[in-house]
């Protein structure tokens, strides 16, 4: 169960090996985790990850999954809560950013953007919320971006997907109301992580740690949406106001 | 059936750490027993069962995600009252608020009175509630006679002299050893409905503690309100009340006319929840300043009323949500005599950390009673309002636990809602034993709550054959 502060005992994660997800996990793993499900489709950085929450007493199993594959997330879902028994968080952290230029970006690179990013997160995080709706409790964690908030040149079919990520958690949040599942939504600027290496980076960037520091605070705080950090929320507030004219000539 | 469609959200006193049930409300004891039958398949039958009364306990005690919440305030009969010898039988459900309204006027009160009315009898075993006289009469377990105790594995007769296993394991043991469907309890025999009560002001804590420990030896009732947020030399001051129920022979006038005259005030809602919490540290700190002035500054003796001595909170209905929308946690736990620092440290911690407590008690209780899950043991009790949904307090309130722990001490089930699982043995040393019962009359895991799940008191997976929707 998770606790009044807002720790949860038990956690899936899907895309477990990304940096941010093994931040996170290592952060929650020194408060109340005990029993982890680590899925992604990265067999190393899995097996990374599970050692890191071993050494801090973690119980950890590991899951191969590709959220691509439409047919194996409900049977997945299933899964998870056949082996941790009550599942108190799930943390939703796949995700490529790609670094294709417009030339090299084709109708094959963009679907398959689409479901990494996009159609594949939601489709495995539905998947999982109809678990938590049954159990009447439990919080999912969705690592959105602000490259969701407004839509960049730089990195438009990446920021697509994150925007209907971003889009599909605070609608889902809102259809659980009452079910005792809730959903945050974490919207982290330019974070320096292995997914990022080579990209320019980006005023106020963060690393992993911060960011796991954030979503911890968040989820003490109950906040439905945790931007990292923090001073992004407002610069967004005025970035989404920005004529298009200009918004279309931000560098990078 | 779609899960979901039929549930509702329930959440402690605390108003934190909401999970979503079916609640079901019987109110005949077979209905209950078919409800807790390990192969029963009502409709709505998930994984496991809990039994709520008013939904006093701060926790997640009697909430159960995904399970059968059963609403046992259906269960209100009030079966016999020996006016001679001031034994009461009554059903689980009956609040200790109808049980006063109907043995004041005459001339019995209860052995034991929570800080709140609003609690059923069943819900004050399973808790195994204290009063401000556990000094003297220890918790309530210590007064009740027998109990019907329906469990998975059957209704059972137990009493302190007979299946007394069953029986301690239930006093306290929030509601994981079956429902209790009727209790008989010894009430207390009183001339009047008055108390008469010295109050002291103290200027610290070593005079709140001696003030305390003189009260105790003298008087039956004793307590003390604490200024949580009083710094420096002024840390642990407070206002100690010690009380006794007062003779006929000490009223006069009007109140001496009518002796046992009961009139608790109806209550006065909130009317609204407020969007943030009202009760912030810079409000609460002149309260507190006000409050500790309003007391006399030599000690004074004053009659007061059973709502006013025993039930303050009471005046004022839903008066939870004045914490605003996250809720809090009541931070409540003992340490022997000797460890009177873990209560300096406490009060230290949680104020230089801007935690702004309501409501901040302490008092002394007597030695240990026979529940292995029973939470009071002799020593200081200190109880806190700790307001949620701030950063950084899980980790303050999990050190606070390392020092109670290591000093012999525990905290309160039925406050906790954020307790590190690992400490529990440490504070509960009788543990094994209680579960060794439990599990006999429990022996598929029907029982559990979000409480029991959070802290591994039960098994928490379905048992086979149980499905999960």
């Amino acid at each position: 169960m998770n606790d009044a502060t807002g720790m949860p005992q038990s956690a899936v994660v899907v895309g477990g090996g990304s940096d941010i997800a093994r931040a996170i996990l290592r952060s929650l793993a020194d408060r109340r985790l005990r029993r982890v499900l680590l899925a992604g489709r990265d067999e190393a950085s899995l097996g990374t990850a599970a050692a890191e929450l071993r050494e801090r007493g973690v119980t950890v199993d590991t899951a191969a999954l590709d959220v691509r594959d439409p047919g194996a997330l409900d049977a997945f879902a299933a899964e998870a809560a056949r082996r941790l028994g009550e599942i108190d968080l799930v943390l939703v952290a796949a995700g490529v950013l790609g670094t294709a230029s417009f030339d090299e970006l084709d109708a094959a690179a963009v679907f398959d953007s689409a479901a990494t990013n996009f159609a594949g997160p939601a489709a495995v995080t539905m998947a999982l919320a109809k678990v938590l709706r049954v159990q009447g409790a439990g919080r999912i964690l969705v690592l959105s971006s602000v490259a969701g908030v407004r839509v960049r040149k730089a990195n438009f079919v990446y920021g697509a997907g994150k925007a209907g990520l971003d889009g599909f958690a605070l609608g889902l949040g809102d259809a659980l109301e009452g079910s005792g599942v809730e959903v945050t939504v974490v919207r982290p600027g330019f974070v320096r992580t292995k997914m990022t290496a080579g990209a320019p980076e980006a005023p106020l960037s963060v690393d992993a740690d911060a960011v796991a520091e954030a979503v911890v605070r968040g989820l003490e705080t109950g906040a439905p949406v945790v931007w990292v950090p923090g001073a992004l929320r407002p610069i967004f507030g005025l970035l989404r106001l920005l004529p298009r004219a200009l918004w279309r000539r931000m560098p990078g | 059936m779609t899960p979901g469609s039929d549930r509702q959200l329930l959440t402690g006193w605390g108003r934190a750490a909401p999970s979503a049930a079916t609640v079901l409300r019987p109110t005949e004891t077979s209905e209950l027993e078919k409800l807790l039958s390990p192969d029963a398949t009502q409709p709505g039958r998930t994984a496991q069962v809990i039994a709520r009364g008013l939904g006093r306990c701060y926790g997640d005690a009697a909430q159960c995600a995904g399970g059968v919440v059963v609403d046992c305030t259906g269960l209100d009969t009030i079966e016999e009252l020996d006016t001679v010898s001031g034994r009461v039988r009554l059903e689980g459900g009956v609040s200790l608020d109808s049980l006063l309204r109907e043995v004041v006027p005459l001339g019995w009160f209860l052995p034991v009175s929570p800080g709140t009315r609003y609690v059923t009898i069943g819900g004050a075993v399973a808790s195994d509630v204290h009063g401000k006289n556990h000094h003297v009469d220890g918790s309530i377990g210590a007064h009740v006679e027998r109990l019907t105790l329906v469990s998975p594995a059957g209704t059972l007769a137990c009493g302190p002299d007979d299946h007394e296993d069953a029986f301690h394991a239930t006093c306290g043991g929030m509601g994981l050893t079956g429902v209790v469907s009727e209790a008989t309890v010894r009430l207390l025999p009183i001339e009047t409905s008055l108390v008469r009560v010295e109050t002291t002001r103290t200027a610290d804590l070593d005079a709140t503690m001696a003030s305390l420990r003189e009260g105790q030896e003298r008087h039956r009732y004793s307590v003390a309100w604490i200024d949580a947020l009083a710094a420096g030399g002024r840390l642990g001051r407070g206002i100690v009340t010690a009380g006794d129920h007062a003779r006929r022979d000490e009223l006069a006038g009007r109140q001496a006319d009518d002796p046992l005259r009961y009139e608790p005030r109806s209550l006065v809602e909130v009317p609204v929840a407020p969007p943030v919490s009202l009760l912030n540290f810079a409000s609460l700190t002149a309260f507190n300043e006000l409050w500790f002035r309003k007391a006399p500054r030599r000690p004074r003796e004053t009659l007061e009323t059973i709502p006013t001595f025993f039930h303050p909170l009471d005046g004022v209905g839903g008066w939870n949500v004045l914490y605003g929308p996250h809720g809090f946690t009541q931070y409540q736990f003992v340490v022997p005599f000797a460890a009177d620092d873990v209560v300096r440290v406490a009060l230290e911690r949680l104020r230089r950390a801007r935690v702004a407590p309501f409501l901040a008690v302490l008092k002394g209780f007597g030695p240990e009673g026979p529940g292995p899950l029973s939470f009071p043991s002799q020593g200081w009790t200190l109880a806190l309002d700790v307001p949620l949904g701030r950063a950084g307090l899980g980790p303050l309130l999990d050190e606070l636990d390392e020092l109670v722990a290591a000093a012999g001490g525990r905290v309160y089930l039925s406050k906790d809602s954020r307790l590190r699982p690992e400490l529990l043995e440490a504070m509960y040393p009788r543990l094994a034993r209680w579960q060794e019962t439990r599990a006999r009359l429990d022996p598929d895991g029907v029982l559990g709550s979000d409480l029991s799940r959070r802290l591994g008191l039960s098994p928490s997976a379905p048992p086979a054959g149980r499905p999960a929707t």
